[in-house]
C-alpha cells in the first residue's frame, strides 16, 4: 500500500465549488447532492403512503365501515401504490445510485449532471399533481394503481392528473436511467472492467435497461386512455371495438419488469453487505451477474401471469405458466450464492447485515409464494385475493425496502463520516421485522380463506386475522419513524469514523474514499491496487 | 469497533417476549365477537368440485415442495448464522468462491423440481379447460353493483345483489354490529340456484367495467369484461348439496366489497321443480307488467 491514500490526493479541493444556501439544491448538479434530495424526497413520499396504508389498516381493524367511505378506501388504496411504488422506491433506488454508482467505479461524477438535475426535479411536480388529486372534485383515483380501464375512465377530474403524473415519473425515471447506463457504459476508471464492477452497479446498469425498455410502454398504455377518454378512441372501449384486455396486456408489459426495477438494485445492495459482514468474497459473482441478466430478460415474457383469470386460451396459459416458474432457477442461483457466502464465513450482525439477513428469509418467502402463483390453476383461488397482497409485499417491502434500509445503514457513515446509533438502529430493525411478519403473514391465510383484495369492509369471518394484521401494521409504521430520527441524529452528532473503512470487511471503490466521501472525488482515477482490493472475487 | 454498543440486552428480550405472548393471549379476548372462530381459517378450501379438488391438491403439492426447499435453505442460512460467528471465533475461509460442480447442481436440481411441479399444474388446467359438453348453461353478466342471472333455454333470468340486511348494516357508522347479520356481506336477495351431479357451463360478460366471478368452494375464478364472453364450467358433487359463497374478485368501483355470490346446489328434481316454479313466477310477473303498462 504504496500509493498516496486519497484523502492527500484530493485535499486542495474539498472545499472548492460548493454552492452555498438554496442554489446549491435547485441549481445542483453534483452527483452527491442530487442522490442526497432523491433519498430524502423518497423517504418524505415513504412515510406519505405509509400514512395511506395506516388509514386502510385503521378501515380494516374490523368489520363494518368506521373510519373512511368505501370510495375513499378505494382512492387510499390507488394512491398508497402509485406513491410506494414510483415515489418511495424507485427514487430511492435513484438515489442511491446517484451516491453510489460514480464512487464504486470511481468516477468524477454521473456523466450527465445537468440531465441528473431534470430528471430529480421532475419528481417533486409530479407528486404534487398526483396528490393534489385528494382535493378535486371525485377525489383521487379510486381505480387501483393498476388503472384498468374501464373503471379508471370513470374518474372526473383526477382522471387527466393522474395521467400526466405517470408521464412525468416516466421521463424522470427515463432520464434517470439513461444517465446511469452512459455513466457506466463511458467513465469507469482504468482497470474498471466490467466483470470487476460491484454487483450494486452491475443490477443497476440491467435495472436502467428495464426502465429504458418499459417506462414507454407504460406512458403509451396511458396515453390511449387519455385519448379514449377525451379525443373519443376506442383504444380499450368495447362498445367502439377495442378491447379491454388490451390495456392490461400493455400494462403488465411493462409491469412485469418494474417489478424487476424495484428488486434487482436491493439484490445489488444485499451483494455488497453480506460478504461484508461474513468478512468473505461474494461467492460466485459471475453467477450472479449471469442470474441478474436472466432474471432481466425472462421478466420481458412472463407479463400475463398478472392476468390469468382474463380468459387467456390454454396455450398462453401454459406458455406463461413455464415462463414464470422459470424464473425461480435464476433467483434460486441468488438465493444459493448468499447463502453459500455466508457459510463458513466470520459473521456479525450490524444493522446492515441484520436487514440483509431478513431480506434474504422474507424475500425467499415471497419466492416460495409467486411459486405457487405461477401454478395456473392453483392462481385461479389466488388471484385478487389477500394471498396475493401478501406476496407482493414479502418481496416489495422485505425485499426492496429491508434491501434499501440495508443500503442506507451499510454507506450512511461514508456519506456524513460519522457512524449512527446501532443500538437504535438494531431496534429498529427487530421491531421492523417482527411487526412485518405481523402485518403480513396473517394475509396468506385470509386470502386462502377467501378474503378478495381492495374491498373495505368484509365477512366476518376474517375478522380476526385482519385485527391482528392491522395490530402488526400500525406497530410496523411506528416503527419506521425511528428510521429518520436515526439518521438525523447521525448526521448531527454521530461518532466520527476514523479512517476509510466504516466497516472492517466491507470493499469496494467507496471505501478507498476518506469518510465523509469529499464533495468532489476521484477526480483523479483510483489506482491499479484499489480497484484489485475491491474486485477481489 | 462499534461492537460495544451493539445489541439488545438480554432482559429487554425477555421483556419482549413477554409482551409478545401477553398480546396473542389478550387476542382472541379482544375479537370477543366472533362466533365462528375465524382463526382456524388459515387454508384454501377442498372445494366441492373436481376442479376445486384437483386446484387443493395442486395448490398442497406447491406449497409442501416450498416447505422442504425451505427447511433446506433455511437451515443452511441458519446453521451459518449460528456456528460460523465472528463472536464465537469463526475465521472466514475466503478461498470459498466458487464452486463449478455445485453451482451445476443447484441449478438443475430446481429445474426437475420445477418440471416435476409443472406436469400436474398442465394436466389440472388441461382439464379445467374442457368446457364442453355441458348439461346446463348459465349466462352471468356482472354490472355495477350485482350479477344477472340467464338460465339459457329455461326462461329463467333474475338479477342478484347483497340483501338488505348487508347493506343498512355496512353503511359507514351504521350502529349495526355486523355480527348480528347473518352471512354479513356474502348473502344475496336472490342465489344462484342449480343442480348438483350436472356440469353446469357459465359464459361470463359484463356491461360495465370489469367484474371477475369467483366461488373458492367451486375452484373457479373468471373474470367478466365488457365484449368479451368467457366460459368456465363446475359440477357440484352429487353428495354434496349446499349453499356456497363467494364474492367478485375484480376491483370495480366503490361498491366492488359489496357483491356477493350465493350459489345453492339442490338435488336434480328440487332443481327441475324450482325451475318451473321460478319460470311460471316471471312468466306471471312479465304478463303483468304488461298488462298495467
Amino acid at each position: 500500500m504504496a500509493e498516496k491514500p486519497h484523502s492527500e490526493v484530493h485535499a486542495h479541493d474539498d472545499h472548492d465549488h460548493k454552492p452555498h444556501g438554496w442554489r446549491r439544491w435547485v441549481f445542483a448538479t453534483n452527483h452527491k447532492d442530487i442522490g442526497t434530495m432523491y433519498l430524502v424526497f423518497s423517504c418524505i413520499m415513504f412515510f406519505t403512503g405509509g400514512l395511506f396504508a395506516m388509514v386502510i389498516r385503521a378501515e380494516l381493524f374490523k368489520p363494518g365501515l368506521q373510519v373512511v367511505d368505501a370510495g375513499v378506501f378505494n382512492s387510499l388504496t390507488t394512491m398508497h401504490g402509485l406513491v410506494m411504488i414510483f415515489g418511495a422506491i424507485m427514487p430511492a433506488w435513484v438515489g442511491l445510485a446517484n451516491w453510489m454508482i460514480p464512487i464504486q467505479i470511481g468516477a468524477p461524477d454521473m456523466a450527465l449532471p445537468r440531465l441528473n438535475n431534470l430528471s430529480f426535479w421532475i419528481l417533486p411536480f409530479a407528486f404534487l399533481l398526483l396528490l393534489s388529486s385528494w382535493l378535486v372534485p371525485g377525489s383521487a383515483p379510486a381505480g387501483g394503481w393498476t388503472m384498468y380501464p374501464p373503471l379508471t375512465l370513470q374518474f372526473g377530474a383526477s382522471f387527466p392528473m393522474l395521467i400526466f403524473a405517470i408521464h412525468m415519473m416516466g421521463i424522470s425515471s427515463i432520464l434517470g436511467a439513461i444517465n446511469v447506463i452512459v455513466t457506466i457504459m463511458n467513465l469507469r476508471a482504468p482497470g474498471m472492467t466490467l466483470l470487476r464492477m460491484p454487483l450494486f452497479v452491475w443490477t443497476w446498469l440491467i435495472t436502467s435497461f428495464l426502465l429504458v425498455a418499459v417506462m414507454p410502454v407504460l406512458a403509451g398504455a396511458v396515453t390511449m386512455m387519455l385519448t379514449d377518454h377525451f379525443f373519443g378512441t376506442s383504444f380499450f372501449n368495447a362498445a367502439g371495438g377495442g378491447d379491454p384486455v388490451m390495456f392490461q396486456h400493455i400494462f403488465w408489459f411493462f409491469g412485469h419488469p418494474e417489478v424487476y426495477i424495484m428488486i434487482l438494485p436491493g439484490f445489488g445492495v444485499v451483494s455488497e453487505v453480506i460478504p461484508a459482514f461474513s468478512r468473505k468474497p461474494l461467492f460466485g459473482y459471475e453467477a450472479m451477474v449471469y442470474a441478474t441478466a436472466s432474471i432481466a430478460f425472462l421478466s420481458f415474457i412472463v407479463w400475463a401471469h398478472h392476468m390469468f383469470t382474463v380468459g387467456l386460451p390454454l396455450s398462453a396459459l401454459l406458455f406463461f405458466m413455464f415462463a414464470t416458474m422459470l424464473i425461480a432457477v435464476p433467483t434460486g442461483v441468488k438465493v444459493f450464492n448468499w447463502t453459500a457466502t455466508m457459510w463458513r464465513g466470520s459473521l456479525s450482525f450490524e444493522p446492515p447485515m441484520l436487514f440483509a439477513i431478513a431480506f434474504l428469509f422474507l424475500f425467499t418467502i415471497g419466492g416460495f409464494s409467486g411459486l405457487m402463483l405461477a401454478m395456473v390453476p392453483a392462481d385461479f383461488q389466488y388471484q385478487d385475493t389477500y394471498f396475493v397482497v401478501a406476496h407482493f409485499h414479502y418481496v416489495l417491502v422485505s425485499g426492496s425496502a429491508f434491501a434499501i434500509m440495508a443500503g442506507v445503514y451499510y454507506w450512511l457513515p461514508k456519506w456524513v463520516g460519522r457512524m449512527y446509533d446501532l443500538r437504535l438502529a438494531t431496534w429498529h430493525f427487530w421491531l421492523s421485522a417482527i411487526f412485518f411478519n405481523v402485518l403480513f403473514f396473517p394475509q396468506h391465510f385470509l386470502g386462502l380463506a377467501g378474503m378478495p383484495r381492495r374491498i373495505p369492509d368484509y365477512a366476518v369471518q376474517f375478522a380476526d386475522w385482519n385485527m391482528v394484521s392491522s395490530i402488526g401494521g400500525f406497530a410496523f409504521g411506528l416503527s419506521q419513524l425511528l428510521f429518520p430520527y436515526i439518521i438525523w441524529k447521525c448526521v448531527r452528532s454521530g461518532q466520527r469514523v476514523e479512517g476509510t473503512r466504516a466497516w472492517e470487511g466491507a470493499r469496494g471503490l467507496e471505501w478507498e474514499l476518506p469518510s465523509p466521501a469529499p464533495y468532489h472525488s476521484w477526480t483523479t482515477p483510483p489506482t491499479e491496487a484499489m480497484i484489485a482490493r475491491g474486485a477481489e472475487h | 469497533m462499534y461492537r460495544a454498543r451493539l445489541g439488545i440486552r438480554p432482559g429487554t428480550w425477555l421483556r419482549i417476549a413477554a409482551l409478545l405472548i401477553a398480546a396473542g393471549a389478550a387476542l382472541p379476548a379482544m375479537a370477543d365477537e366472533s362466533p365462528n372462530g375465524g382463526w382456524g381459517l388459515l387454508n384454501l378450501p377442498v372445494g366441492v368440485t373436481s376442479i376445486s379438488k384437483d386446484v387443493y391438491s395442486i395448490h398442497m403439492m406447491a406449497f409442501w415442495v416450498c416447505v422442504v426447499i425451505g427447511i433446506l435453505v433455511f437451515g443452511v442460512m441458519l446453521w451459518s448464522i449460528i456456528f460460523h460467528r465472528r463472536s464465537l471465533g469463526a475465521v472466514a475461509d475466503v478461498t470459498l468462491v466458487h464452486n463449478t460442480k455445485v453451482e451445476i447442481l443447484w441449478t438443475t436440481i430446481p429445474v426437475l423440481i420445477l418440471i416435476g411441479m409443472a406436469i400436474p399444474a398442465a394436466h389440472g388446467l388441461v382439464l379445467i379447460s374442457d368446457d364442453s359438453n355441458p348439461q346446463l348453461e348459465i349466462k352471468v353478466t356482472g354490472f355495477q353493483w350485482g350479477w344477472q342471472y340467464e338460465y339459457v333455454g329455461q326462461g329463467v333470468s333474475f338479477v342478484s345483489k347483497l340483501d338488505a340486511k348487508s347493506m343498512a348494516a355496512s353503511e359507514l357508522d351504521s350502529g349495526i354490529s355486523p355480527y348480528s347479520v347473518p352471512h354479513y356481506l356474502r348473502n344475496v336477495d336472490h342465489p344462484l340456484v342449480v343442480p348438483v351431479g350436472t356440469k353446469v357451463r357459465l359464459l361470463i360478460g359484463a356491461v360495465d367495467v370489469i367484474h371477475s366471478w369467483w366461488v373458492p368452494d367451486l375452484g373457479i375464478k373468471k373474470d367478466a369484461i365488457p365484449g368479451y364472453i368467457n366460459t368456465s364450467w363446475f359440477e357440484v358433487d352429487a353428495d354434496k348439496p349446499g349453499v356456497y359463497r363467494g364474492q367478485c374478485a375484480e376491483l370495480c368501483g366503490r361498491g366492488h366489497g359489496y357483491m356477493p355470490i350465493v350459489v345453492d346446489a339442490v338435488s336434480k328434481a328440487d332443481f327441475q321443480a324450482w325451475v318451473k316454479r321460478e319460470a311460471a313466477a316471471e312468466k306471471a310477473a312479465a304478463a303483468a307488467n304488461a298488462a298495467s303498462s
